[in-house]
């Protein structure tokens, strides 16, 4: 693998990352991480969505006037999207539910409109492939870690299996009631932004 | 009217779409820098929101909703049904997006000053996941078209009073003594969950 092709595929995951450094798709990174399980399926939606929709949008880039660009990245990311709930329905009814207006919400997640307009516009389709899996990766690193630790501290958890007994079972771990609410993940997320850019001090903003 | 006021405070305060929901995260957090700006800005969405749920209510409910093409076609037969609701996703973004298109023709004939002062905030409200978030549960609520005008208007005014609330914040927080990995996005995020937990106190009010 190339130089270049790495940095396009993992540099998102840290050095680039949509959520920490570029702002984007923060509203479903709060809202289905209560469960490493459904943080798993959301972020292999939204990489597979990012990843196709740069290729589509890569492919008829000289095509589309630039007047009516976003109608058309809107039309091919909402046939996408879907696309991944018919088959999430149709495979896991039950995740489907407890995902309900997420899956949908994937079509306004800024990072899929953001690659699009930012990258896939101006490069060639296998490049912007990459660009997609690369971000859909970088937004999969945050989810997994913020479900990690609502999962583990919250309902002593990982993937629905059992590491530390609550005591309502008869263990000795008392669950974390507050991370079980959905807002903890912003005080996790701030963190890891501060994790990052205290490895990384040239992502510190200036005032 | 009793019923309908219920509504409205409930999804201000109970339901807040921001603090919440946590949709329109993006937005939130990149446009709460000052707090003439985040008005600007919550206007917009209130507006936006007010008409857009409501027409997407009628044409779910006259087109796309099982079984509401019937009468019609003249099908009588239960099996031959016709179920659009699969289209739900692309038909509500291009009614989003047609909207706030007209929006932006009718401020710049009728009200250049008001096109003025929104500016670039209008077509980045196509991509606001609350607009579509909100619309998502108007169908997944199944309310009627009155209860939807008055979803939508209360859930852009709730929206409207975090991000103003939080750009007041913000705008304070300027004179405060923050580490330097925190600064901007991630103290930005820990106010953001300090506020969820502050409405998270509204929940115990029963309508």
């Amino acid at each position: 693998m190339s130089s270049d092709t790495k940095k396009v595929l993992f540099g998102p995951v840290v050095d680039n990352n949509p959520i920490a450094l570029q702002v984007l798709g923060v509203c479903s990174a709060l809202a289905v991480t209560s469960s490493m399980e459904n943080a798993l399926v959301m972020s292999l939606a939204v990489m597979l969505v990012t990843a196709f929709s740069n290729l589509f949008i890569s492919i008829i880039r000289n095509q589309i006037p630039s007047s009516v660009r976003i109608i058309v990245q809107m039309a091919i990311i909402a046939s996408l999207v879907i696309v991944v709930d018919q088959v999430l329905k149709a495979f896991s009814y039950q995740l489907s539910k407890e995902l309900s207006v997420f899956i949908g919400l994937i079509i306004t997640n800024c990072i899929v409109m953001g690659r699009a307009e930012a990258f896939a516009m101006k490069e060639k389709p296998g490049v912007s492939f990459l660009d997609g899996i690369g971000n859909g990766l970088g937004y999969g690193a945050v989810l997994m870690v913020v479900a990690f630790f609502r999962e583990l501290f919250g309902f002593g958890t990982l993937f629905g299996v059992e590491i530390f007994q609550l005591t309502q079972n008869g263990g000795w771990y008392q669950g974390n009631g507050l991370l079980v609410l959905p807002f903890s993940s912003f005080f996790i997320i701030g963190l890891i932004i501060w994790a990052i850019r205290q490895w990384k001090p040239e992502q510190v903003e200036k005032d | 009217m009793e019923h309908y006021l219920s509504i409205f405070i409930k999804t201000i305060f109970i339901e807040n779409m921001a603090l919440s929901f946590f949709l329109g995260m993006c937005t939130f957090l990149a446009v709460s820098k000052k707090v003439s700006t985040a008005i600007g800005l919550g206007v917009a969405v209130v507006v936006v929101l007010g008409l857009a749920v409501p027409a997407n209510q009628i044409i779910y409910q006259a087109i796309l909703a099982p079984g509401a093409l019937d009468s019609i076609m003249g099908i009588t037969d239960p099996k031959e049904s016709i179920d659009l609701s699969f289209l739900s996703f692309i038909t509500f973004i291009g009614v989003i997006a047609a909207l706030v298109q007209i929006l932006e023709m009718i401020l710049d004939k009728y009200f250049p000053a008001l096109y003025q002062a929104l500016g670039i905030f209008l077509p980045l409200i196509t991509v606001n996941c609350a607009i579509f978030g909100a619309v998502s549960f108007m169908v997944a609520k199944n309310l009627t078209l009155g209860e939807s005008v008055v979803y939508g208007v209360g859930s852009g005014v709730g929206w409207m009073l975090a991000i103003v609330l939080m750009a007041g914040l913000r705008e304070k927080m300027k004179y405060s003594d923050v580490p330097d990995g925190l600064k901007g996005l991630g103290i930005t995020f820990i106010t953001a969950g300090l506020m969820a937990f502050g409405f998270l106190s509204f929940g115990g009010i029963s309508l």
